[in-house]
This record gives C-alpha cells, sequence and structure tokens, in this order.
C-alpha cells in the first residue's frame, strides 16, 4: 500500500517536471542566442566569465542586463546603473500582480522562491497555461526555473567562447521578436484583447518616439490597459 | 571596476530586480482583490507584450519605419504563430526567415 503511495507520487513528480519542460523548451531555446550574445558582450566589456554567471543568477533579466554591460563598459556610476536597471524591470511588478491572480493564497515561502523566476516569457507562457487549464504552480515554477538555468548557462558560454560565433548567423538577432509575436498569439482571446493589443502597440511607439529611455514598456502597458478596461466597462453598461 | 565592486553592483541590481517581482505577487496572493482590478490585470498581458513588440518592428533609430527586416519577417512569423500555436515553431520560423532575408538582402 506504501509502496505504492510513493510510487505514485514520484509518477506525479515526473508528469510535473515533464509537462513544466515541455512548456519551457522553446524559452530555453529562445534564451540560448541572447545569453550568448549578453555573454559576449560582457567579455567584450572585460567582465570575466564567473561573472557573467554571477550577475545572471543575481538578476535573470535580459534586456537589464545587456543595458547594465553597455553601461559598465561605458563607465557609468553604480547609482546610475542601478537606478537604470530597476526602471527598466519595474515592469514585472504588473507580471507579479496578474499572476498574482493564479497564485491566490499559495505561501509566502513558494511565491518567494517563485518570483525569482518571473521575465517576460515564463510571465506570458504561465499565464497562457493557467488560463486553458489544467495548469498548477508547480509546472509554473519548473518552466520559471528551467528557463533560469537555460539563461545562466548561456551567458556563461557566450563569455567563455561566444567571441567564435559569426555576428547575426542563423538569424539570432531575431530569436526574441519571433517569441515575443507567439507569445502574443497566445494572449488574443477576443476582440476586446486585440484592440487592447493595438492600442498598446501604438502607444507604445509614440511614447518611445516622443520619450527615449525605457519608460514606455510601463507607461504604454498601463496606458493601454486601463483604455481597453473602460472600452469594456462602457460596451457593458450599453 | 575591482571583483568586490562588481559583486556588490550585481547584488544590488538583483535587489532592485527582485522586489518589484516579489513584492506585487506576495501582498496581492493574499488579498481579496475587487472584480475590477482582476478585469484591469487580465488585460496586462497584452498590453506588456505589445508594448515590447511594436517598438523593435517599427522604429529605425528614432524615426518611424515600415521598411525594417523585422517587421516584414513578422508578418509570416505571424501567420506561423497563429495557425500553428508552436512557440518553438514560430521561434525557429523567425529566425530562418531572418537570416535568409538578411542574406538577400546583403
Amino acid at each position: 500500500m506504501d509502496q505504492d503511495k510513493v510510487k505514485q507520487r514520484q509518477d506525479n513528480r515526473n508528469e510535473t517536471l515533464r509537462q513544466g519542460a515541455a512548456a519551457a523548451w522553446p524559452v530555453c531555446l529562445g534564451y540560448l542566442p541572447l545569453g550568448l550574445a549578453m555573454g559576449v558582450l560582457a567579455q567584450q566589456a572585460g567582465i570575466p566569465a564567473w561573472l557573467t554567471g554571477l550577475m545572471s543568477i543575481s538578476l535573470f533579466a535580459g534586456s537589464a542586463q545587456f543595458i547594465g554591460v553597455a553601461m559598465i563598459d561605458a563607465g557609468a556610476s553604480m547609482a546610475a546603473i542601478v537606478t537604470t536597471t530597476f526602471m527598466v524591470n519595474l515592469r514585472h511588478a504588473l507580471m507579479g500582480s496578474a499572476l498574482a491572480v493564479h497564485l491566490r493564497g499559495v505561501n509566502r515561502w513558494f511565491l518567494t522562491l517563485f518570483a525569482y523566476g518571473i521575465t517576460d516569457e515564463t510571465f506570458a507562457v504561465n499565464m497562457a497555461r493557467f488560463r486553458v487549464g489544467n495548469w498548477d504552480r508547480w509546472r509554473a515554477l519548473v518552466v520559471n526555473h528551467l528557463s533560469n538555468s537555460a539563461w545562466v548557462l548561456s551567458t556563461v558560454a557566450g563569455a567563455l567562447a561566444g567571441q567564435f560565433i559569426p555576428r547575426g548567423a542563423f538569424g539570432i538577432d531575431y530569436a526574441l521578436t519571433a517569441m515575443f509575436i507567439c507569445l502574443l498569439v497566445f494572449q488574443l482571446h477576443n476582440r476586446l484583447l486585440v484592440l487592447t493589443g493595438l492600442l498598446s502597440a501604438g502607444l507604445a511607439v509614440g511614447w518611445y518616439l516622443l520619450i527615449p529611455g525605457n519608460s514606455y514598456i510601463v507607461g504604454a502597458s498601463v496606458c493601454g490597459a486601463t483604455l481597453g478596461f473602460f472600452i469594456k466597462r462602457a460596451k457593458r453598461r450599453r | 571596476m575591482s571583483y568586490p565592486e562588481y559583486i556588490l553592483l550585481f547584488a544590488a541590481m538583483g535587489l532592485v530586480t527582485y522586489i518589484p517581482r516579489w513584492l506585487p505577487l506576495v501582498y496581492l496572493a493574499h488579498k481579496r482583490m475587487p472584480p475590477w482590478l482582476v478585469d484591469w490585470l487580465s488585460l496586462i498581458p497584452v498590453a506588456i507584450l505589445s508594448s515590447l513588440l511594436a517598438p523593435s518592428l517599427l522604429v529605425d533609430g528614432h524615426s518611424l519605419s515600415f521598411t525594417k527586416t523585422d517587421l516584414w519577417v513578422a508578418v509570416p512569423t505571424l501567420v506561423f504563430a497563429l495557425r500553428t500555436k508552436s512557440l518553438g515553431g514560430t521561434l525557429l520560423v523567425g529566425m530562418l526567415l531572418f537570416w535568409l532575408v538578411g542574406i538577400v538582402r546583403a
């Protein structure tokens, strides 16, 4: 009897890992070229490979690490680098809020472990799965941490051997864009969501052209979602 | 920069990255959220992804552009994503097309 139970628990665990990995592999694949590119830049900026690994472990943030390395290379002050990192990553606060809807009442230790792995990509993959159902927090956690491992390993690989990969080979510059396109498709379930996406896209382009920097990400997302929200309300009232 | 300085910098960058990820999640997961907030949050994923994507397709340097390779490759990539809903497939098709167009254009 006990042995059956143990076996079943093991089966469940294997199933969780398997499904998590099945959802995570495209994200890991996308992180590979980005991580390699990031590692090469870090190496060119004079950062040793082990410190690049440390940076990836402590941040796990693509764009912020690219910007951070560029600022280190340009000799920017620590305060400026940390402030910029904060601004660039503020969008994760919105993602954490949206994920909280699916993680109601989950204990704080789990959430503390989970929060570490929230990125644009893991967020979008997990939200799409939670929405369809048949997804739980453990599978989501597997996605977060497998993606993180892929990121850390590919940045270190880039730092060690990246200079041997020719620039622009195999379309690696397009990996992130292609990933975002498909993640966006996962979200387009009804007309309101399509409209919200179009509004946010327009706002982001306008904002980016008018105000240089990274404020457009949070700014256009909040404005776009708010516009969509009021359009939905106005429709419901009629 | 010396090693201790690097470590201090990365620790600080990690901290300011982790707090926005952690605080709203832990706070909101243990609070009753009003329905309007849940409604608004349901629009956040599509809004963020569009905001991240659009400027990379439509802005070249500091001006609006409709001729970037990124934009033109995005069209078949989008069609493929809509048809297959496959993240890995879309990634590979997008990269392949971008690579080929780059070779043809050069």
